[in-house]
Order: C-alpha cells, then sequence, then structure tokens
C-alpha cells in the first residue's frame, strides 16, 4: 500500500543522529559495549555541545594571561611580578594556552567527535541522495503545510499536470504506479543541498585543521633587521630570531638577497594624534640566487613581498644612527650605522657600540632621540618619531667585553660587569666627541633607519583559505537551503470530470516560507490543467 | 584643511542631531506600548486575548498577521505612536549616515579607522537592517529594542571613545581590512537585532508561563500582548542568527587574510582574535544547541545570548582592557 503516516513522511529529511537523551549506560556490558557506549557518546550532538563549550572557555586564558608565543617578555615580567601564582600559572601551561596539551585534547575530541559523526551522516546522506521521495502520507491535512483545489479533468491528467510542474520547478518527482494501474499521489522532494552542505562545512573544518597543523610544522619563520644599504640573504645564520617548524628542513629555503636601499615613514604632524604613523614603506632591491637579475620592489604594511612562496612582510623600523670612531692614532676602528632598538612610540631608542679591536676593549651604550626635548624630570627624550632635532647620548666603558668567553652575547647589551664607565657626552649630528683618556674620537655622522621583516613560508596557507572558504560555501549552503518535501494525492475513485487535488508539504523544522511556496505550487498546477 | 575640519564638525553635529531624533523615536515605540496596555484591563487574559483574535482570521493566521489585519481597521491604541517612532527611525537614520558619510570624506577614508568611528558606523548598521527589515514585515513591536542599543552605542561612542578625525596608521590601509570591517558591522547589527528578540522571546515565554500557571502577567503582559508569538520569536531569532553565522565566518576569515599581509601570519591569537574564535564557537553551540534535544528554546536562547555578550566583549573589552596588535581604538 501507499499510504503511510507522517513519521515515515518526515524520515531521513536530516541525518541529524537520533536523540541521545536515552542513551543507555554502559553499566555491565564488557569492554565492547563500553566501547560503543564511548563512541556512540562522543559522537552524539551532545556531546559536540559541550566541547564546543570547553573549547570557548579554554580559550579566555590565552586573552587574559600575556602568551608566550606572542609576548615572551611580559611573561616573564609577569611571573617575576607574581612570584606565588606565576609559576602555578606557568606549570599548568596559562602562558601557552594554544600549546597546552589540555587545549589540544580538546580540540583533538571535538575534530574526533566530528568525524565520528560526519562519516556516518555522509553514508546516510549519500543513500538519501539517490533515494526516492517518501510515499504520501495517508492524511495530508494532517501536515504542517496543507490546500485543496478543486479541478475539472480527470484524476490521471491532474496528476500529470503536478509532475510536470515539480519537475519544470526542479524537484525530486516520485509518480507511484500501482498494480491497479492508477495512481493516487505524486511526491516530491528538493533542498538535498541543505545536507551536503552541512556535511561539506563540518568536513572543510577538519581540512582546516590539519591544513594549518602542516603548515605549522613545514613552515618557518624567522625575523631579520636589515639597515639600509645593507642586505640579508635567506639563510639560517642572518636571521635574529628564527622559528622553524617541528619538520622544517634548513634546505627549504628559498635562496634569494634582499637589499634594502631606502625606508620611507611619514607621521601625523599636529592635531590629537601628531606623531601616528601614516606611511611606511621599504624600497628594496632583490635576487633569487648569484647571477640572476636584480629587481626592485617596495614592501609596504599590508603588502609584502613574494618570492616563491616565501614572503617577506614589513614590520617594523628604527633608527641606526651612524659613527665614525678612531683609535689615538687616527685609525678608523669602526665606521658603520648601529641598530638601536625602539623603546617608544617616539622611537627613543637604546643601542651599544662594541669596538672588540681596541685595545683595551671599549663599548658605548646609549640613547638615541629623533626629535630631542629635555625635561627636568624625564631628563632628555624624544617628542616625535621622524628624525627633527636628532641627538645621541653615550656612555664611554672600558675593560672586557666579555665577547671571548664563549657564550653567546645579545649585540644589543653591553655586558658592563668587568668594564668601568669613563664618561658620558651628548652629540648633535657631525659633532665629535674626543674621548677621555686619550682613548680616541667618536664623531655623531647622521642618522640613518633600518626596517624589521618577518620573513615566513606557510606550505598550509593555501590550503587553509581553500578549507576556509569550503566551509563558508558549505555553511551557506547548510543555513539558507530548505530541505522540504511535497505531496500531491487525489481520491482513489472520482468521476473523470472533475477532482478535488490535495496538496500537502512538510519542511525541516526550520524552514520557512513553505506556505508561499505550497501557493506558487497549487497556483502553477491549476494553471497547468487550465492550460490543457 | 579647512574644510576637512568643517566635514568633522559637521560630522559630530549629525551624530547629535541623530541622537536626539532616536531619543525621540524611542519616546514614541514606548508610547505605542504604554498606550497598548489599556486594552486589556484584566493582565491574566493577555495571552489568551491575543489566541481569541487569532482565532477569528482563516485557520493559519498567526501573530504578526494579526497586527497587520488590525491596523487595516485602524483601531489599534498605540498605532499612530508606532507608526510617529517609525518615521522619526528614518530621519534618525537619515541623519546618521550623513554623519557616518561625513566623517568618512573628513578624514579621506571610509569611516571606521577607530572605535569611535566603528562604533557610529555600527549603529547606523543596527537601524538600517532594522528599517531593511521593516520594508518587508511589521516590526514595530521591535523599534524599542533596536532603538535601546543604538542610543547606548551612539552614547559611548560620543562620550568615551570619541577620537579627532585624522587619516588612517599604514597597518589599516587594506581592501581586506575594509571588508573585513563592513562585514564586522554588518554582523554587529544582525547580532545586535538577533539578541533583542531573544530577549523579546525569553520575555514573553516567561509571561506565557505565568500565565499558564494561573498568575498575573506581571509588568510585561502589556507588552507581550502587542509581540509575536514565542515561536514566532524563537524562529525569527534563529534566523537572524544563522544568517549572521557564515558571515561573521567569514568576517573573520577576511580579518585572516589581512593579518597574513600586514604581519606575516593569518592567525596568532592575539587577544582580539581568540576573542573572535570564542565568538564563533558559542555562536556554533547555540546553533547545534537548537538541532539537539533538551537544549532548545530556553537553554539554546541562553546560548545566543552569551555569544552576544561575547561579541560586545571582543569588542569593547578586547579594545579598552588588553593590549594588543588590535590596540586601534584611538581612545588614550
Ligand atoms: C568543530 C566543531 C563544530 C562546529 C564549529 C560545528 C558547527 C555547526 C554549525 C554552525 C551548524 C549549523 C548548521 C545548521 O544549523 O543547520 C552545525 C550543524 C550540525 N552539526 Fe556541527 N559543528 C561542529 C561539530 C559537530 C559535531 C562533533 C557533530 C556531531 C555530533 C556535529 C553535528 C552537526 C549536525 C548533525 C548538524 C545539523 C543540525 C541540523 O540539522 O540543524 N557538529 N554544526
Amino acid at each position: 500500500m501507499s499510504d503511510t503516516g507522517i513519521d515515515e513522511a518526515s524520515a531521513g529529511l536530516t541525518t541529524q543522529p537520533e536523540s541521545d537523551a536515552t542513551s543507555p549506560t554502559p553499566a555491565g556490558i564488557g569492554v565492547s559495549g563500553w566501547l560503543r557506549w564511548a563512541r556512540r557518546t562522543l559522537t552524539s550532538m551532545r556531546a559536540a555541545l559541550i566541547l564546543l563549550f570547553l573549547l570557548a572557555v579554554a580559550a579566555i586564558p590565552g586573552s587574559t594571561f600575556p602568551q608566550r608565543g606572542t609576548n615572551p617578555v611580559e611573561v616573564s615580567q609577569y611571573i617575576v611580578r607574581n612570584p606565588t601564582w606565576g609559576p602555578v600559572l606557568n606549570r599548568l601551561g596559562m602562558f601557552d594556552v594554544f600549546a597546552a596539551p589540555w587545549f589540544a585534547a580538546i580540540y583533538l575530541l571535538l575534530m574526533a567527535s566530528l568525524a565520528g559523526c560526519v562519516i556516518p551522516r555522509t553514508r546516510l546522506h549519500w543513500r538519501a541522495m539517490r533515494a526516492q521521495p517518501p510515499a504520501a502520507p495517508s492524511r495530508l491535512s494532517r501536515l504542517p503545510e496543507h490546500r485543496t483545489l478543486e479541478l475539472e479533468c480527470s484524476p490521471a491528467d491532474a496528476l500529470t499536470a503536478a509532475e510536470t510542474v515539480l519537475r519544470a520547478q526542479r524537484w525530486r518527482v516520485r509518480r507511484e504506479v500501482v498494480e491497479s494501474g492508477e495512481s493516487t499521489w505524486v511526491a516530491a522532494e528538493k533542498g538535498y543541498l541543505r545536507e551536503t552542505g552541512n556535511l561539506l562545512f563540518h568536513l572543510a573544518l577538519l581540512a582546516l585543521l590539519v591544513a594549518v597543523a602542516a603548515g605549522g610544522m613545514f613552515g618557518a619563520k624567522g625575523q631579520v633587521i636589515v639597515r639600509e644599504g645593507s642586505a640579508f640573504s635567506n639563510t639560517l645564520t642572518q636571521y635574529d630570531s628564527f622559528s622553524p617548524g617541528r619538520l622544517f628542513k634548513a634546505d627549504r629555503l628559498v635562496p634569494f638577497t634582499v637589499r634594502l636601499d631606502q625606508f620611507r615613514a611619514t607621521y601625523q604632524e599636529d592635531g590629537m594624534q601628531r606623531g601616528a604613523p601614516r606611511e611606511f614603506a621599504a624600497d628594496v632591491v632583490y635576487s633569487t640566487g648569484p647571477g640572476t637579475a636584480e629587481r626592485k620592489a617596495t614592501i609596504g604594511v599590508n603588502e609584502p613581498l613574494a618570492i616563491e612562496g616565501t614572503k617577506v612582510f614589513l614590520v617594523g623600523h628604527g633608527y641606526a644612527p651612524t659613527f665614525v670612531i678612531k683609535d689615538a692614532a687616527g685609525k678608523v676602528l669602526l665606521d658603520d650605522s648601529v641598530v638601536f632598538l625602539p623603546q617608544d612610540g617616539n622611537f627613543t631608542s637604546d643601542g651599544v657600540i662594541k669596538i672588540p679591536d681596541a685595545t683595551p676593549q671599549i663599548g658605548f651604550t646609549g640613547v638615541f632621540l629623533p626629535t630631542a626635548e629635555r625635561d627636568p624630570v624625564r631628563g632628555g627624550f624624544s617628542s616625535f618619531p621622524a628624525p627633527l632635532r636628532p641627538e645621541v647620548f653615550l656612555s664611554v666603558w672600558r675593560g672586557d667585553l666579555g665577547l671571548d668567553k664563549g657564550t653567546p652575547q645579545s649585540v644589543y647589551r653591553l655586558d658592563t660587569s668587568s668594564m668601568e664607565r669613563l664618561g658620558l657626552k651628548d652629540l648633535k649630528p657631525g659633532q665629535t666627541w674626543t674621548l677621555p683618556d686619550g682613548l680616541g674620537t667618536l664623531t655623531f655622522t647622521g642618522v640613518s633607519e633600518y626596517a624589521t621583516f618577518n620573513v615566513a613560508s606557510d606550505p598550509g596557507s593555501g590550503w587553509a583559505l581553500a578549507a576556509a572558504v569550503m566551509a563558508i560555501v558549505g555553511l551557506s549552503l547548510s543555513l539558507f537551503v530548505r530541505r522540504r518535501r511535497l505531496w500531491v494525492r487525489v481520491p482513489e475513485t472520482s468521476p473523470d470530470s472533475m477532482v478535488e487535488v490535495e496538496f500537502g508539504a512538510l519542511g525541516r523544522s526550520e524552514a520557512p516560507g513553505l506556505d508561499e511556496e505550497l501557493d506558487s505550487v497549487v497556483a502553477a498546477v491549476q494553471r497547468a490543467v487550465k492550460g490543457v | 584643511m579647512a574644510s576637512e575640519t568643517t566635514l568633522a564638525y559637521i560630522s559630530n553635529n549629525l551624530v547629535y542631531a541623530s541622537m536626539l531624533a532616536y531619543t525621540v523615536a524611542m519616546v514614541a515605540f514606548a508610547l505605542s506600548f504604554a498606550q497598548g496596555r489599556g486594552r486589556s484591563d484584566s493582565s491574566t487574559s493577555v495571552r489568551g486575548a491575543a489566541e481569541t483574535q487569532t482565532a477569528v482570521g482563516s485557520v493559519s493566521v498567526d501573530v504578526l498577521e494579526r497586527t497587520d489585519v488590525e491596523s487595516e481597521t485602524g483601531s489599534e491604541p498605540g498605532r499612530r505612536a508606532g507608526n510617529i517612532g517609525m518615521s522619526v527611525m528614518w530621519l534618525a537614520t537619515a541623519l546618521l549616515l550623513g554623519a557616518v558619510i561625513a566623517r568618512g570624506l573628513s578624514a579621506g577614508r571610509v569611516p571606521w579607522g577607530n572605535m569611535y568611528e566603528f562604533s557610529i558606523t555600527s549603529a547606523l548598521g543596527i537601524s538600517v537592517a532594522f528599517l531593511v527589515v521593516s520594508l518587508k514585515r511589521d516590526v514595530r513591536w521591535l523599534g524599542m529594542l533596536v532603538v535601546i542599543p543604538v542610543l547606548l552605542t551612539l552614547g559611548t561612542a560620543v562620550a568615551v571613545l570619541y577620537t579627532d578625525s585624522a587619516p588612517l596608521v599604514p597597518a589599516l590601509k587594506s581592501w581586506w581590512l575594509l571588508i573585513h570591517v563592513s562585514a564586522a558591522i554588518i554582523c554587529a547589527g544582525a547580532f545586535t537585532l538577533g539578541a533583542a528578540v531573544t530577549v523579546l522571546y525569553l520575555m514573553v515565554t516567561r509571561v506565557d508561563r505565568r500565565v499558564a500557571a494561573g498568575e498575573s502577567a506581571g509588568w510585561f503582559g502589556s507588552i507581550a500582548q502587542r509581540v509575536p508569538s514565542a515561536d514566532r520569536l524563537d524562529q525569527l531569532a534563529y534566523r537572524t542568527n544563522s544568517f549572521v553565522f557564515p558571515l561573521w565566518t567569514f568576517a573573520v576569515v577576511a580579518g585572516a587574510i589581512w593579518a597574513e599581509s600586514a604581519w606575516g601570519r593569518y592567525w596568532g591569537w592575539d587577544p582580539k582574535e581568540t576573542w573572535a574564535f570564542i565568538t564563533w564557537i558559542v555562536y556554533a553551540a547555540y546553533l547545534h544547541a537548537r538541532a539537539t534535544a533538551g537544549w532548545k528554546g530556553h537553554r539554546a536562547a541562553a546560548i545566543g545570548l552569551l555569544g552576544y555578550s561575547c561579541f560586545l566583549f571582543n569588542y569593547f573589552g578586547v579594545n579598552l582592557l588588553f593590549s594588543g596588535l588590535h590596540s586601534y581604538s584611538g581612545v588614550k
């Protein structure tokens, strides 16, 4: 028989797992029972919901505590300032939340749940996509949307008209041929893309995770400071800092050289935001290996330079004052620019100079001010980021630089533990300082700039983007396509000239606009019959 | 330079004018509710009355249509006030649109370079979302709940977040940022609508429960009478939130693309990114809850509001409390 109830009529509209509220407890059903229970529990909607919540909560400390990945200095300061709780929080992974095992445990569980859920759903959906719409329920009047229409034609013609209309509107149509020779209903279904989209979305999330993880493992990123007029090559030794992924191999570094010709910066000159940066650009010349042609390029903020899958980003800049240092005999010990690191938004910058070739060794610590200002309380400071009134304050030290001890030293710090300070001086460009004790002279010759570049290769980023796009497409289908079923039924016996046709429609719980759609189908059938 | 200062000045005054207009609209919407109260003298029969009226029409006339039916006869008390509210709402939104455009012209760029601008543009987004919906259906009942967040947003913008008009810092000059922020502004508008409807839903179900238990409907009874049924509200909230979710996903992805070009990594768990992620996860939980037995209805609504709180926190809390790469609020 072709008569069915509402439950069967709505069966398979979604591949959503059955309600898991009654999931039996595993008590006394052995290991395999436990495993089955664990799988069922993990892949239930409820577990997905709870894991989503856990993930959200677990991410919170990542925003409230400083994180080692982005802010290692602040983390150590935090621990020093909080001697009791700092180490405890540290042990709990609160400063490395997104690399912590408990965070990974949550998202891996979620992904396991996702896979365990999506794979069977895909199978179900695959079957549903090739199946026929279910038979018409025996009473269409019990459906959420229901219409009746009187037509002046035979029942068979009415059904044929309905079938034609529905096919033209791209429904999947099923018209049953029954043994008695006459069918009494047409069934139609539409909106399979909703489920397809939903599955695509969930699968894309899995793909996204894989792409992000792979990018992290096979990629690498490094930071390098390049002064105007100098160059860097993409080799490990040239980086100031370098963090490779776990599976990164150094021979995968793309060979190239980038020279910084000029760094350009402009700043807001007046108003409340005086000193706010307005334009940064680094004019560079690059080549991919020896013997290849040199090419010019400008790297800006938001405009990285891409060289064979490796990208060079402009992330910072600063001043490198230039000095000439001579010993008492007039021999040049140094004639170069020296990188000073900015300490505030107006580029009050700290730096050191080390002269290991002098005997005895000498060194300088200093502060560079692009726009020097004096204040009885703060002393010297900079009031504007551009070099309007550049000035350096230098201290000279004599003794052992400690370079021969074998322990690596930062080029930005002077180890003064076995040195003595001999004097202090402030200089404007062009001024020369005759160093005390006949050590020689230092001339502050001018100011050049440097740029800080991030160099990153992330082989996963393209895949991650593709997965994200897939997720958005899938999600949109899942939320905007409506899955619905429609039936047209005629009485089993009726005169050939007059028939009362019943229409009924059913959607997923969230299927707005079903009433209007049914109205339009009814109207189209009416028109079709009149036209016949 | 002079004309730019003038434009900024005009923009500021237009913001004030729009706030005045929104306040008038709020009063009108409030009046339309207050006048409705006289209609039912016994508050316990509030929902019952609605049901009876529904039954007068054909079988499937729902509460929304009920309002339409009544408005044709013009007998609904408070209807005039509601209409005035809508008209003033259009005026206020036009003024605000002018303010946003003048601000953009004065700075020579899109008007969302700092929190002040983002706020006034979001307020515009909320109003426009509401007005667009109002073209298709009668949503005067929602006016009050839209105008309040708009006024709060504008008030905070003017009082706390104000920043002089100025060009963008280099990191913010990017097409992807433009796309990212405009998507986020639309999200802000729609998330707010969704939350407003959710709040109404929770209140109406409360009234329904009290009425069912034979208690007095309480102060909200007369308002509950003038809004759609709980089911209808629930569905509207779902539809709004499910419209926003893909857009929010897109906004986050666009932000990641921008972050990649600006900082060399597309995701770095900066506080702003972290809270965007949390917001996204909570709204995903909301959508799941709607499909999970035992979580539909109230609990799902609560999760929706939690998601909205995360969104708000990401905007106000993260910009003002945490330091991160996204510290572009311009507030000193
Ligand atoms: C990474 C974690 C997950 C995210 C972000 C996520 C997100 C979403 C979203 C946004 C929807 C909304 C689509 C709609 O309402 O139609 C959805 C639906 C759905 N999700 Fe997930 N999901 C996740 C994990 C899971 C897991 C583990 C399961 C397995 C139980 C699952 C099963 C479902 C089902 C069955 C639907 C369809 C609900 C319906 O038919 O309305 N999801 N998911």
